[in-house]
């Protein structure tokens, strides 16, 4: 409304652009980087444009999929996140519904927990949390699932009982009186009214889970299974000369599916955000 | 709030057999209650169990550790608080800490004022403002690793062009090359929440305040700031506890060269647990997390209560 009376025109629209062009110039630098030959990348030049001599076209690329055993980094970090990521939208909703309708002292409990763990340090329990998954088992791609469980469990617990509080128990009444079992009005009730809030814990779980770093080093075998960040550490720390145009395109590689899902569900993920951070 | 408070005042309700309307209603949730209690091993009992094994036994053995001698779980021998005074006599711990108080402290002014800046300005009627929030949120969604290693090229390339040292041989512009990736990544994130809290400022708030003939100043100052408090403390609570906690982007922009002189808290524990030998260094690394730990929730806590009383009621 006052807006348009006050319109700021074209000036603040420039400067903006300026500044987005500026805020994406990092990304654009390593595109440049990864079409680069080998030998024209280096500290001093990373500045500069590919020119015909230095242009390799896609080899860092195909040297990236074919050597780096990229694709394989690539499955697991899908893997890992899909799965934890599921695990923790079902388990937690189901227990924050639990805690939320239920009174009593274990439900009050569980739930200062939940907030207390969201608060703590990751390095507080690195070292106990890694030994612990090395002894139950908890060490493959396959379960670490469950450490993702455990560990993430504070933050979708906390987010799903702050939702779960304004849903009317009118509704969970009417299905249970209708001869629902909890498991069932579960299912048919509740889950499809918490799909927003699903959508929140999803992409804030998805953010973390995608670009950990630390866990999946201290927890899995790295000789065996790397995940993409994992990757991406290793060949910079590893090897006396790091190989920089693959290493460009790797990067590329990591950074672009990103960016598509954003673009994708960039509305999606900007409101789960919001929730998340307002809930918070 | 209402919502929670609502079971209890039904419970006593019940106890009067006048009033049978509340009575049976009540009736039905406590019968929900009781038959939703039978089905804990279900709903409770997975996340329970994971959690139990990724948070509680870890974080309860951490603070057992942190007064033992150890190498793995199993051969810990207690110690008393020897960990703890070596901790705190460390002189990188406490570099690490002034270190990290210092990048606490300016990230988080400069993420707020700036992403609050930026907030102000795009919920204005301006062309492009959908494109300019999409640009801006998009690098909070890289991960740290990668960002810390884009930037490293780049600074590296400004600081070869400007002839000073690497960022390996340089504590100052890894200092401030923290400073920029964090501010980078973050601010439009912070923005995002920012926008939130500004469009639920009610537009005939602003209205009146223009009859009263405020200026914009004022208007900001007056209306818009206090408006936006809730905003402000979890964009703050956010920072803080991000700056406090960093570690991935510390890692692969500068991994605390030189000589441990850009090591900030998180990393240090690190390298204490797993960058040094002999058998003493682990209990140290876990008296340090423990410090770590009692710190960030102080701060945190701090925080909260200091703005969550200036916040108004709408």
């Amino acid at each position: 409304m006052k807006a348009r009376k006050a319109s700021p025109g074209l000036g603040w629209t420039v400067f903006f652009t300026v500044i987005s062009v500026l805020y994406l110039y990092p990304i654009v630098m390593v595109l440049l980087n990864s079409f680069k030959v080998e030998t024209a990348i280096s500290t001093s030049t990373a500045f500069q444009f590919p020119t015909a001599e230095t242009f390799a076209g896609l080899a860092n690329y195909v040297n990236a999929i074919a050597s780096k055993g990229f694709l394989r980094s690539l499955g697991l970090s899908l893997f890992i996140t899909i799965s934890s990521v599921a695990l923790i939208l079902l388990c937690c909703s189901m227990c924050a519904w639990y805690i939320t309708r239920v009174h009593g002292i274990a439900s009050r409990i569980i739930y200062l927990l939940c907030v207390f763990s969201m608060v703590v340090p990751f390095q507080m329990v690195m070292f106990t949390l890694s030994q612990t998954a090395d002894r139950l088992k908890l060490n493959t791609p396959w379960n670490i699932c469950v450490i993702y469980l455990g560990f993430g469990a504070g933050l979708a617990v906390f987010m799903f009982s702050g939702f779960m509080k304004s849903i009317p128990l009118e509704i969970e009444e009417a299905a249970m009186i209708d001869g629902c079992n909890p498991i069932q009005t579960y299912f048919r009730v509740v889950f499809p009214i918490l799909r927003p809030t699903m959508i929140s814990v999803g992409v804030l779980e998805t953010m973390w889970v995608w670009n950990d770093y630390l866990l999946p080093t201290l927890v899995l075998d790295i000789k065996k299974y790397k995940t993409i960040t994992m990757l991406i550490q290793y060949f910079r720390g590893s090897f006396g000369r790091v190989e920089m145009g693959p290493m460009m395109a790797c990067i590329m590689l990591t950074v672009l599916p990103v960016v598509v899902v954003y673009l994708l569900g960039q509305k999606h993920i900007i409101k789960g955000v919001v929730a998340g951070a307002v809930k918070g | 709030m209402g919502e929670r408070s609502a079971p209890p005042s039904l419970r006593k309700a019940q106890v009067r057999p006048g009033l049978p309307g509340p009575a049976a209603e009540n009736k039905g949730s406590l019968n929900m209650e009781k038959t939703l209690k039978k089905y804990f091993p279900v709903f409770v009992l997975p996340t329970l169990a994971a959690f139990i094994i990724g948070f509680i036994v870890p974080f309860s053995q951490g603070l057992y550790l942190s007064f033992c001698k150890f190498t793995t779980v199993n051969n810990a021998t207690w110690v008393g608080v020897s960990n703890y005074v070596r901790a705190l006599s460390d002189d990188t711990f406490s570099h690490a800490f002034w270190f990290t108080v210092a990048f606490a402290a300016v990230s988080t002014v400069l993420i707020n004022v700036l992403a609050f800046s930026v907030a102000l300005a795009l919920t204005r009627n301006i062309r492009g403002t959908n494109v300019f929030r999409t640009v801006f949120f998009m690098p909070n969604l890289i991960g740290g690793i990668v960002l810390g290693y884009i930037w490293q090229i780049l600074i590296n390339c400004l600081l070869s062009k400007l002839a000073l040292p690497l960022l390996a041989l340089n504590t100052t512009a890894g200092y401030w090359g923290l400073i920029i990736l964090m501010c980078w990544q973050q601010i439009g994130y912070m923005m995002i929440i920012y926008i939130a809290g500004l469009q639920n400022v009610p537009p005939e708030l602003l209205e009146a305040s223009q009859i009263d003939g405020a200026t914009p100043w004022q208007t900001l100052w007056r209306i818009k700031l206090p408006m936006v408090m809730p905003s402000l403390t979890i964009c703050l609570f956010l920072t803080i506890t991000n700056s406090f906690k960093l570690f991935d982007q510390n890692l692969s922009l500068t991994g605390g060269d030189p000589n441990h002189a850009s090591e900030m808290l998180a990393l240090n524990i690190y390298n204490t647990f797993y960058g040094r030998s002999g058998p003493q260094w682990r209990g140290i690394g876990q008296a340090k997390a423990v410090v770590f730990f009692i710190l960030v929730v102080v701060i945190a806590l701090a925080q909260l209560r200091s703005t969550r009383s200036r916040e108004v009621q709408q």
